[in-house]
């Protein structure tokens, strides 16, 4: 099997009986970026140098017997997060020049134990939006193909990028940050795994703040087991993080292939919603039939506030964004566009920095602040997040999952649905609620639609119960059996 | 609630972000558009219920009066776009 078609899992088993050694399967991985790149553009900027420099150590720290779990491990890091003297963006030109001068304590994370970068992933600028076609650095092209059409597809968003890398080969794996969807969606239009860890449970120091009440890393990868490996090492108390959460990390991959004899699996109603595909229903059903084959106990449960979840989010998170983006000011850091004026010196440089959906965000987020409306839309709009997280927790008392389709349809083509702001935030109607009241959870890929394009199903958790996600994952990933692979990928391509 | 091109230029103020006349229409509806489809919210009945402030997993803690970082002043300027010695440049703002 070609050295990019490998899981995590087994390339680090690889690795260790010396099989093939960290430089062979990183320059696979750094020449399979160089082949596909300049098409897909899932990455922003590469680092193959440092990474053949990198995998050269980690065949010594190999060869001494001292591997970390993620030594010689090619992985993709989302443009989002800051990495020590490797140009950081955001997907947007206020960024465009900026070095950190300070690591992220995610990346410092998998760089403790071993992992390689090759490079930052694409996304949508500042992590605001849903196909990956608002950054700056222009769209990213999901490698997969609808049947007989070779028309580009998004690779949903926002991290997009991660998604395309992962599900190509590019990478063995990702870092995603999720606000309303952003890991789970372009891991299910991308046919990969993507796991939103519970608020927290990932530390957002040196990550680049969007919606910071909402806003959490977490992985993206080929496999169930792989997310577990990557989360393991992403995961843990940070200080520096005033939400982080001081609990003890579980061995995340002893949650693998545990029995599900007895687990309680909700459904709820009003994911039934109106725009759900008849395929990805079809996909709903037959996961549920494989829980229940797996032993689970299959129970009707009610989420009444469900529809009101995106409508909350686009008030919460622009909100949060205005706060959060009025630091680019063109001073500290960032681009700055001259004016006679200092305020006029802010307008320019805030003007030419930011695209159109920034902007947009960061005004509709002013206006729900302002003086006079802040009561009507923000207090409002927090107070109906205490209900979505209320739907949650009354769940949770009477059964341990909830089992949804990920979103509403498969991926579609780039310039379908760009007219309307409103029809885009669609697409992420099933994943927001979860963001909304802080839960983890998670998108596994079942199957193909009728086009040929994969479909995903969302797993929500209880706070703190990643376990729980990645159990029922991997019987939904075994049941599955889902061994299809995009159209373009390393494998093969020269 | 539908906002007027005055009021779209008074959020892009507020904002710091420069907008031309030429915008205004687009921006309006696009603004307009957004805030009719969160109206659904007034559908909710909120009597009594407490706002929900952030997830409520971590409690705030306090940590040590004690310098836990610096000494990197070139570190933190070396991003600045126009920085003159160990010091960031503003516009004028004082006649």
């Amino acid at each position: 099997m070609s050295l990019t078609e490998l899981t995590i899992a087994d390339a680090a088993a690889g690795l260790r009986a010396r099989k093939f050694s960290a430089v062979e399967l990183v320059r696979a991985h750094t020449d399979a970026i160089a082949a596909l790149n300049p098409r897909l553009n899932a990455y922003i900027t590469t680092t193959s140098d440092a990474a053949l420099t990198a995998a050269a150590h980690a065949d010594e720290t190999l060869a001494k017997g001292e591997a970390r779990p993620l030594t010689g491990i090619p992985l993709g890091i989302k443009d989002l997060f800051c990495t020590n003297g490797v140009r950081t963006t955001a997907a947007s030109n206020i960024l465009k020049n900026f070095v950190p001068p300070y690591e992220s304590t995610v990346t410092a994370n998998l760089l403790r134990d071993g992992a390689v970068f090759v490079g930052k992933t694409n996304l949508d600028e500042f992590a605001m939006g849903s196909a990956n076609i608002t950054s700056a650095f222009g769209p990213v092209e999901n490698p997969w193909k609808r049947n007989g059409d070779d028309a580009a597809l998004v690779p949903g968003g926002s991290s997009g990028g991660s998604a395309a890398a992962v599900a190509a080969g590019l990478a063995m794996g990702a870092t995603g940050t999720d606000t309303g969807g952003s890991i789970r969606q372009p891991a299910a239009y991308c046919g990969i795994v993507g796991l939103k860890p519970t608020y927290g449970r990932c530390s957002r120091f040196g990550t680049i703040a969007y919606a910071s009440s909402l806003d959490q890393a977490g992985p993206m990868a080929r496999s169930v087991r792989d997310c577990a490996i990557m989360l393991q090492s992403m995961a843990g108390f940070d200080a520096r993080d005033s939400t982080s959460v001081n609990c003890d990390v579980p061995d995340y991959s002893a949650a693998i292939g545990r029995s599900l004899k007895g687990l309680k699996v909700g459904i709820p109603a009003e994911y039934r919603a109106e725009g759900l595909s008849a395929e990805i229903e079809a996909a709903w059903q037959q996961g549920i039939a494989w829980l229940k084959a797996a032993g689970c106990e299959i129970v009707d449960v009610s989420l009444p506030h469900t529809k009101y979840g995106l409508a909350t989010y686009y008030i919460v998170a622009p909100a949060e964004c205005s706060s959060n983006l009025a630091r680019y000011d063109g001073l500290r850091f960032g681009e700055r566009v001259e004016g006679p004026t200092l305020d006029a010196m802010y307008e320019a440089t805030r003007r030419a920095g930011f695209g159109p959906e920034v902007r947009r965000r960061i005004m509709m987020g002013t206006y729900v602040l302002s003086a006079g409306y802040y009561d009507a839309y923000y207090l409002k709009a927090q107070k109906v997040r205490s209900l979505i997280r209320r739907d949650f927790t009354e769940s949770f008392q009477k059964v341990d999952v909830l089992l949804t389709p990920t979103a509403p349809t498969p991926a579609f083509a780039q310039g379908e649905k760009t007219d309307d702001p409103v029809q885009m935030y669609l697409n992420d109607i099933f994943t927001v609620p979860a963001s909304m009241a802080g839960m983890p959870a998670m998108s596994v890929p079942v199957g193909l639609g009728a086009t040929g394009l994969p479909l995903g199903l969302q797993l929500i958790g209880r706070p703190f119960d990643e376990e729980t996600l990645l159990a029922a994952g991997s019987a939904l990933e075994s049941a599955a059996g889902f061994t299809h692979r995009p159209a373009i990928r390393a494998e093969g391509a020269k | 609630m539908s906002l007027d091109p005055a009021t779209v230029r008074r959020i892009a103020r507020l904002a710091r972000i420069g907008i031309d006349e030429s915008d205004l229409p687009a921006l309006q509806g696009e603004l307009n558009g957004i805030l009719g489809w969160v109206e659904q919210l007034n559908e909710v009945d909120v009597e009594g219920v407490t706002p929900m402030v952030g997830t409520g997993h971590a409690a705030l803690r306090t940590r040590d009066d004690v310098v836990t970082d610096g000494n990197c002043r070139d570190a933190v300027l070396s991003n600045a776009p126009d920085a003159v010695g160990p010091f960031y440049t503003v516009p004028k703002v004082v006649e």
